[in-house]
């Protein structure tokens, strides 16, 4: 079950636009999922995309987002929890696959937004630019439905059988260098108690 | 809570009943040996949710989910542990006053044979004291109980993250076994 190929490969992965993505996921929520935005201008691209009280932008922490977000889906298992990561911040935590990959949980799924650098240091190439298929190492980690979007149609049909069937999931987007469609506001206690009041666990 | 004689009720029961009076569910860790007894009996009570991370930042990320969607965590750790984790106590934890528990297995001191870990135990407390983290070193089995229920309340009332740090004068004391 742990390592196969995935039927779409980077290479003829479709490179797509972070902030289409991102809007293109949040339309298909209907039902207060949350959405966890890691570091770099994954979250910018979510806070742009319309400020859902069921948004968390991760500011600081890199590569933590995968772990929050198991976090909220450990916590709520009857709500269904996406996170968008940067390959930036995924290569700094892989072992997270493979813990998420044991918890199992049937509610997560990671849309990796891969374009390859640390877009918002400065476009430095990350291994992503080079040899390294995250795709791969999530499926290898144990995340059985781990597979590159081939397109955006194909992106939001991974989205809708996320949304329907059990996960745990990795989706694989390659993304270009567009700047992003907003800056987040960088109130960290505010993005926090808003979360939890979209969460109902504040009034 | 089963304490008649506290130097008779091991740490580590001590620490599992008071985890449960708090409805702290969840555990993440990374192994230690001093925590070895610990870490198996929560494994087999099922209340417990048990997440064996790959690093302890891990830890503190889903801590932080946890929290934020209405579960509580502790994040249990070595001395080693701890020291990687200043970035995301301040940029995470810290700076969306998150409760996290970490209790902290004391290694490096009094009497341990690993120069690497003497070395590491020294930016302990002065990391905590910096980040301005609440943290209590444990020593005794009959002040257990009393630390680790007032610090996990403190904890969820001030939504402030505290640190537990487990002496080997409670954990590898011949008077308390
Ligand atoms: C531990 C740590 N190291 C380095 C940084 C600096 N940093 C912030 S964001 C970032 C790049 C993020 O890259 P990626 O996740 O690929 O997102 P992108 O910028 O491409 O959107 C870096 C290196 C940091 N915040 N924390």
């Amino acid at each position: 079950m742990a390592s196969r190929q995935s039927p779409v490969t980077r290479d003829i992965a479709k490179v797509m636009n972070r902030a289409d993505i991102t809007r293109r996921l949040v339309a298909r929520l209907e039902n207060e999922e949350a959405v966890v935005g890691g570091i770099g201008h994954t979250n910018f691209d979510l806070w742009a995309s319309g400020q859902r009280p069921q948004n968390f932008y991760m500011l600081g922490s890199m590569g933590l987002a995968p772990s929050i977000a198991l976090g909220v889906a450990i916590a709520q298992p009857q709500r269904r929890v996406f996170c968008l990561e940067g390959d930036g911040s995924m290569i700094m935590h892989l072992g997270s696959l493979g813990t998420i990959a044991m918890v199992a949980p049937r509610n997560l799924a990671i849309v990796l937004l891969d374009n390859g650098i640390y877009q918002i240091t400065g476009g430095q190439k990350t291994h992503t630019s080079h040899c390294t298929d995250l795709v791969g190492i999530a499926a290898a980690s144990g995340i059985a439905r781990a597979e590159w979007a081939r397109d955006e149609a194909h992106f939001e049909a991974w989205v809708d059988r996320a949304l329907a069937e059990d996960g745990p999931w990795l989706i694989g987007v390659r993304t270009d260098n567009a700047p992003p469609a907003g800056v987040t506001d960088r109130d960290p206690v505010r993005i926090r108690e808003r979360f939890m009041v979209g969460l109902g666990v504040r009034k | 809570m089963a304490t008649e004689s506290p130097a008779k009720t091991p740490w580590y029961d001590t620490v599992l009943a008071v985890l449960k009076a708090n409805q702290v569910e969840i555990v993440a860790y990374v192994p230690d040996k001093v925590l070895a007894p610990l870490i198996a009996r929560l494994h087999a009570d099922p209340y417990f949710t048990m997440i064996p991370v790959a690093r302890e930042e891990e830890g503190l990320g889903i801590a932080t989910g946890a929290w934020m969607g209405g579960k509580r965590t502790i994040i249990l750790m070595q001395t080693s542990g701890f020291a990687t984790l200043p970035n995301v106590l301040a940029s995470l934890v810290i700076a969306c006053q998150i409760p996290a528990i970490l209790m902290i297995s004391e290694r490096g001191t009094m009497g341990d044979h690993q120069l690497a870990q003497a070395i590491v135990c020294r930016t302990l407390v002065p990391t905590l004291q910096t980040l301005g983290v609440e943290h209590h070193r444990i020593t005794r089995p009959d002040e257990t109980e009393f630390i680790c229920d007032r610090t996990i309340q403190q904890a969820y009332k001030t939504q402030a993250p505290a640190a537990l740090i487990l002496s080997p004068l409670l954990t590898n004391n011949p008077a308390w076994k």
